[in-house]
């Protein structure tokens, strides 16, 4: 029944507002006596095709109308809003613990509110404010973390008592509560009209909206957009973009070229009551109760309560069938367990009557992040979908990012993790699909500690070294689909549970990873770093090397042997990449970058390298075993075994040459560790893999060798104030801004992407500084830890955020790395950073809302570098994400 | 004394097995969803054997409970080599060959069988390569034999219960050099065992039965109601057409000593099983092979014990008798069960309790509001009931545990008393057989959808 009501509401606001049809008398507006107006016949042609009627294709088109772009058609199967965003439970909450995520939530709901009065379509949005609820200390402070993000966005944000909570919201239980969130500028609205609201605004912008008109696929041409074919003809166009909600992957497996968009749908349930005898205020904050799963606002007088289950019911796997969305069926015994959850949260609500449970699928994503972004196989198809259930909240902020994109190039923030390309054709399998979502949408509600690792779709990329390290009492996280050691488990030891440990204070893995470090600084370790993107680029000629250096930033015209350690940047000098180059030859090179490069990297370099057969690019990071043989007696153990002297006169640093080890010839020795310490990576033919590794167990026993896992690296990279990429570095950060300089050759005497802005920011400054902060009055044992994401305060006032942190063994402190922005006090406005405003401040970092005192440096402990192998060179830089 | 439920239940399931036939994301090809087997054990240790397994290089899947006696070597062994000897006789000739080829090549062999095996069923590692030898001896046979015909799962069932009975008799008339096997196929060869197994491909459900365990089809009639429909006849002295066939193979001055005590000879209780040569070999063949066997053999009285009236053997025979039933959508499982169930239950309470089961674990009806005015406290009392209900009946995950709890724990009203299951269980070992035989039962669930669509 209510699902009727908002059908009906939906089509006479539409009908109401949409300017073709303002002349209706009200006695045509009802279902069943208006007879569908001619439809309008397609255009032949169109600048951009939208496909997808709900939110987040009518904000698309919104966007886009209104940043210029004409001639945009929106083409929707069925009726506009019609999906997902008509059952969609309406709730627009900013509380997101991703930063972008939380951005695009923060532009939505001021896009809501002032809707209304932009198109005179009702939206219903009321401004309620949203509680989230804090069952468990742990809980408490996830929600403090938050807190502190919204804060310094300047979105009001409060932590608050249960009795507080009980003023704001007199029908809550809470008396198991330990304290919780208050955001009140939170708000509903009724999701179809937002979207109608967009589709009017769009269409008097000129957007022509097509209804009951369905794309079969989309044409691609020498990796180009063309055309799509709907089933009332073709349209010849520039810019595709799909929307279609959960019928993305489908949608995108269509054409002859499949466009991979890893979404897979759940059932999601909610409860539709009668008002209470009393009817609810329509004021009424919205409940967020993570721990018992719900969500709770006011509907109408009574209320509407949903929540995310442990054992979701995925559907449409094998595709869309028979199954109408509207035909779901309500499954009361699977919605037991929230229902328990709502009345032990409002027992009051005992007696109100039922009206409907609503059940409604929504689309998840392998990650739990919206996708967004430009196929990385066909230029000119974009993406928009996967919302993870926060469609609403998300769609205003998506749509613009993604106009921008298509307008501009790209959107005006950092949407890394939500691009497309962070998926491969890897992420596509349906049976991954369908399990990973399972996991991931009871996720939406479970705590999320730092390092959490997901569970499903694991083991699919592996090193041939899996099962030998597995035994050794490796655990395992996951990155692209790959298997990467965190730390081996002494044998022994009873940590059996390990990897159930959630906190967010000191984790048990801590002596573990101490002495793996340990180990690291005195002896020899073994890391297998297989997982890294690993490219080869040659040519006949000069092709490669010409390319190369206007696609870098560095000079690659470097002897045969020498690595060379450089960003990938885009026309605003920021990092679209940062790798580690070996020139192998005159004509070829080898290109080690962080592992979820693999198709960012891949499509930025087709995109950009000339269209010429005599220059090859190709994807060999299946083809090596890559060994990170890390510390002072990495050089021992490598010369025993290739009776060749490594010492720094004949191997100096940042060095490539191929070598035996063992009995196996052919492998690449880099004197590279992405950790600042002494020692080598070897890229081993896989074949090679075991016995390579055998050998340098075997020979390295005397000095005294052991495994060690990325937490490890990751202790010696931070504390050496090393970025990695997708951590520290994005497409919005310079080189300049991060003490990168020398990783630069301005003068290299031929042009490359990105120079001008580097010359620009040379001359007159940045705006922005890549620090380090040593954490001071901060206890290890005790205190909370921080992760990433931490607010930075210069002098008490705001200044930016940290973007990843260790700690580290050395120092004995915990290492944050962040961005120092200076922004000036009376106006906001960015300024330039200077060293001196940098070394000049008292500085805190914000861990949960409690601060602690830091001190600020530009340049890394020089005592920590062991030994200088290379006097004018040495190796700063580290890229691989974490 | 007196044990606790959880105590009950840890007895119950410590032999409890279920497979779910794999099921790819909703595509199911499988008639079998999948069974679930459990065995409580009376004797100590058990005598009852069970074996489950899926045909690798034809189609089907083989289930079959064991009944030893006299030890449990015989059933043992059974349990662990018939269903290779029915899996070769199902082969086709070319698959014989490419199987015999890449032995004799030292190749790779294809697999046979896929087990499905609890992890206290175990196969013995000594007699591998003794029961591989026998077995490949029967297959050069059947390819030398190449009848050119396709072949019939009644005759493969009844070729392979025959060969292998004659393999178990062969292998202790010959001996074995190792003296832990000559020991080994004497034991399998002077104890007894009966089979029931069933052959499922598709809709054609095979039994081949020999002895008194029993197979008994669930079938559910329109009115929702369970039936039972008997797949198997029992060999033993109820059975008038089995005292015939006895009394028909001998001459008519032993009628009167054949059945005694309804007994074979008075002394055995099933009139059809594997091994028990003192029932088949002639009183010179079984001296001479206990006297020239190993002292244990020697000393044992059992062994040496001729039955009396012991004029015209073989009387026994492990020649089944075998039942094809076409699968149609209203049969939804299979039992099963050596007769230590069927002497305390009625099959057509069995098919009562095993459907109730099953359609409880699976079919409670969904709730709908429609036009109801039902308040969220109501629809809480009501699902935390349907809960209860559901958990009580999940107390067993598996329907042979479950038909084992009625079957020892029943009171006189057709109900488990807790208490009266508590005392059947916590009897000590040397009283228990007095109370209970071994119980071992699979149960097998059809897939009705797979089944319609045939």
């Amino acid at each position: 029944a209510a699902g009727m009501f908002l059908r009906l509401l939906s089509d006479i606001q539409w009908r109401a507002a949409h300017p073709k049809w303002r002349r209706m008398t009200s006695s045509q507006r009802s279902t069943s006596t208006t007879a569908e107006p001619h439809p309008l016949s397609l255009p032949a042609q169109a600048q951009v095709v939208i496909c997808g009627g709900g939110i987040m294709g009518t904000s698309v088109a919104y966007h886009l109308s209104k940043m210029g772009f004409k001639d945009i058609v929106l083409l929707e199967q069925g009726r506009l809003a019609a999906g997902t965003t008509r059952f969609c439970a309406g709730i627009v909450s900013t509380a997101r613990p991703v930063s972008i995520e939380l951005k695009m939530a923060h532009y939505s709901n001021k896009l809501y509110q002032q809707l209304e009065q932009e198109t005179g379509v009702q939206t219903g949005y009321m401004k309620t404010g949203s509680i989230s609820l804090a069952q468990t200390q742990d809980r408490l402070i996830s929600l403090k973390r938050i807190a502190s993000s919204l804060n310094v966005m300047g979105i009001p944000c409060e932590i608050i008592s249960p009795k507080k909570v009980l003023q704001l919201h007199p029908l809550i239980n809470i008396h198991d509560l330990v304290g919780a969130m208050y955001v009140p500028e939170d708000a509903l609205v009724s999701s179809a009209n937002v979207s109608l609201a967009l589709a009017t605004a769009a269409s008097r912008n000129g957007v022509q909206i097509h209804e009951r008109t369905s794309v079969s696929h989309v044409t691609i041409q020498k990796g180009r957009v063309t055309g799509v074919e709907t089933d009332r003809g073709r349209i010849q166009c520039d810019y595709f973009v799909n929307c279609a909600g959960q019928w993305a992957y489908e949608l995108g497996h269509s054409g002859e070229e499949p466009v991979h968009i890893p979404v897979h749908a759940c059932e999601h349930f909610y409860l539709l009551t009668h008002p209470l005898q009393a009817p609810l205020s329509s004021s009424l904050p919205t409940i967020v109760d993570p721990d018992g799963r719900i969500y709770i606002r006011n509907w109408q007088g009574g209320i509407l309560s949903g929540g995310f289950e442990k054992n979701p019911k995925p559907l449409f796997t094998e595709g869309r069938n028979q199954l109408e969305i509207q035909n779901l069926q309500e499954d009361w015994d699977h919605f037991g367990p929230l229902l328990s959850a709502l009345l032990r949260r409002m027992p009051g609500l005992e007696a109100l009557q039922i009206m409907q449970l609503v059940n409604c699928p929504e689309s998840f994503t392998p990650d739990m992040r919206c996708i967004m972004g430009e196929s990385p196989t066909a230029r000119g198809y974009f993406v928009l979908a996967g919302m993870n259930s926060a469609g609403i909240s998300y769609g205003g902020g998506a749509g613009k990012y993604l106009a921008e994109w298509i307008v501009n190039g790209y959107p005006s923030e950092n949407v890394w993790p939500l691009d497309l390309k962070r998926f491969g054709t890897l992420q596509s399998s349906r049976t991954f699909l369908r399990h990973r979502v399972m996991e991931v949408m009871p996720l939406m509600y479970d705590l999320k500690v730092p390092r959490w690792d997901f569970q499903t779709g694991r083991q699919l990329r592996t090193s041939p070294l899996y099962d030998r390290l597995d035994a050794q009492g490796a655990r395992w996280m996951e990155k692209h689909g790959f298997e990467r050691v965190k730390y081996f488990v002494p044998p022994g030891s009873d940590l059996l549970d390990l990897d159930h440990s959630k906190t967010f204070y000191k984790p048990d893995w801590f002596d573990i990873v101490g002495s793996e470090v340990k180990c690291c600084k005195e002896a020899v370790c073994v890391i297998d770093m297989s997982s890294f993107t690993k490219f080869e680029i040659s040519s006949t000629g000069d092709q490669a090397l010409e390319s190369l250096q206007y696609l870098f930033s560095n000079d690659l015209d470097v002897p045969v042997g020498h690595v060379v350690h450089t960003g990938m940047l885009n026309e605003k000098g920021g990092y679209e990449n940062d790798c580690s180059i070996a020139r192998l030859s005159k004509r070829s090179f080898f290109m080690i970058s962080p592992t979820d490069q693999q198709v960012h990297c891949w499509a930025w370099l087709k995109n950009r390298l000339p269209d010429d057969s005599n220059l090859v690019l190709e994807d060999v990071t299946w083809k090596y075993t890559a060994l990170n043989l890390i510390g002072p007696r990495a050089v021992d153990v490598l010369s025993e075994l290739s009776y060749a002297p490594m010492t720094a006169e004949h191997f100096p640093s940042l060095f490539c040459k191929e070598m035996s080890v063992g009995y196996a010839n052919g492998i690449r020795v880099m004197s590279i560790t992405h950790t600042g310490e002494p020692g080598f990576v070897l890229y081993i033919p896989i074949e090679y893999a075991l016995h390579v590794y055998n050998e340098v167990m075997n020979m390295g026993q005397k000095y005294g060798i052991r495994n060690a896992g990325y937490y490890a690296l990751r202790s010696l990279r931070i504390e050496k104030f090393f970025a990695f990429w997708g951590q520290d570095l994005d497409a919005f950060t310079t080189p300049m801004e991060c003490g990168r300089e020398f990783q630069v050759k301005l003068d290299k005497g031929m042009e490359f992407l990105g120079q001008e802005v580097l010359l620009e920011q040379k001359q007159n400054g940045v705006y922005k500084r890549f620090t380090m902060f040593i954490l001071e009055d901060h206890d290890t044992d005790m205190d909370l830890w921080p992760w990433w994401g931490e607010p930075i305060f210069r002098n008490g006032r705001y200044v930016g955020k940290t973007t990843s942190s260790a700690y580290s063994y050395t120092l004995e402190r915990h290492v944050c790395l962040g961005f120092v922005h200076h922004f000036d006090e009376e106006t906001g406005e960015k300024l330039v950073v200077t060293t001196d405003f940098i070394n000049q401040g008292e500085y805190e970092i914000d861990i949960a809302g409690q601060r602690f005192q830091a001190k600020a440096k530009l340049y890394p402990f020089s005592s920590l570098f062991a030994q200088r192998r290379r006097k004018d060179e040495v190796e700063l830089s580290g890229y691989q994400r974490e | 004394f007196y044990l606790t439920p959880p105590q009950v239940n840890s007895i119950l399931k410590a032999n409890e097995y279920s497979f779910k036939v794999p099921e790819f994301d909703g595509k199911n090809v499988s008639s079998v969803l999948g069974f679930d087997s459990n065995q409580l054990p009376a004797n100590a240790p058990i005598e009852d054997r069970r074996s489950a397994a899926t045909c690798l290089q034809t189609r089907g899947m083989l289930l079959g409970v064991f009944d030893g006696h006299a030890g449990c070597a015989c059933a043992q062994a059974v349990s662990e080599r018939l269903f290779y000897y029915i899996a070769v006789s199902l082969l086709p000739h070319e698959t014989l060959l490419e199987i015999e080829n890449a032995v004799e090549n030292g190749r790779a062999l294809l697999p046979i069988l896929q087990w499905h095996k609890h992890p206290n069923d175990y196969f013995s590692k000594e007699a591998s390569k003794l029961y591989f030898n026998s077995l490949r001896t029967y297959w050069q046979e059947l390819i030398d034999l190449n009848s050119g015909e396709t072949t019939d799962v009644r005759e493969a069932l009844i070729n392979a219960f025959k060969r292998l009975d004659n393999d178990i008799s062969l292998e202790a008339q010959v001996g074995d050099p190792n003296s832990f096997l000559n020991y080994l196929v004497l034991r399998v060869a002077f104890s007894g065992s009966t089979a029931c197994v069933a052959h499922v491909d598709g809709v054609d459900l095979h039994v081949a039965n020999t002895g008194d365990s029993r197979a008994m089809l669930g079938v559910q009639e329109e009115d929702g109601s369970w039936s039972a429909v008997n797949l198997s006849y029992d060999h033993n002295a109820q059975n008038e057409h089995e005292v015939e066939r006895v009394k028909m193979e001998h001459p008519k001055s032993e009628e009167k000593s054949l059945v005694k005590q309804d007994r074979l000879l008075g002394l055995l209780m099933p009139f059809r099983a594997f091994g028990d040569v003192k029932f088949k070999w002639s009183i010179e063949l079984q001296k001479r092979v206990v006297e020239s066997g190993p002292d244990q053999l020697n000393d044992n009285e059992y062994t040496k014990f001729i039955p009396p009236n012991y004029h015209t053997p073989p009387y026994l025979t492990a020649e089944p008798e075998v039942i094809h039933h076409k699968l149609r959508p209203q049969d939804k499982f299979l039992v099963l069960a050596t007769d230590g169930l069927w002497e305390t239950m009625h099959r057509q309470d069995v098919a009562r309790i095993v459907g109730e089961y099953l359609t409880g674990v699976h079919h409670q009806q969904p709730i709908a509001v429609g036009g109801y005015k039902v308040t969220l406290g109501q629809m809480h009392g009501l699902l935390t009931e349907r809960r209860a209900r559901i958990s009580s009946v999940f107390e067993d995950q598996n329907a042979a545990t479950h038909l084992i709890r009625h079957a020892v724990g029943n009171n006189e009203f057709g109900t488990v008393d807790h208490e009266r299951l508590s005392k059947m269980l916590s009897l000590p070992e040397e009283l228990a057989r007095m109370y209970r035989d071994d119980i071992t039962i699979i149960v097998v669930q059809f897939n009705s959808h797979v089944i319609g669509a045939y």
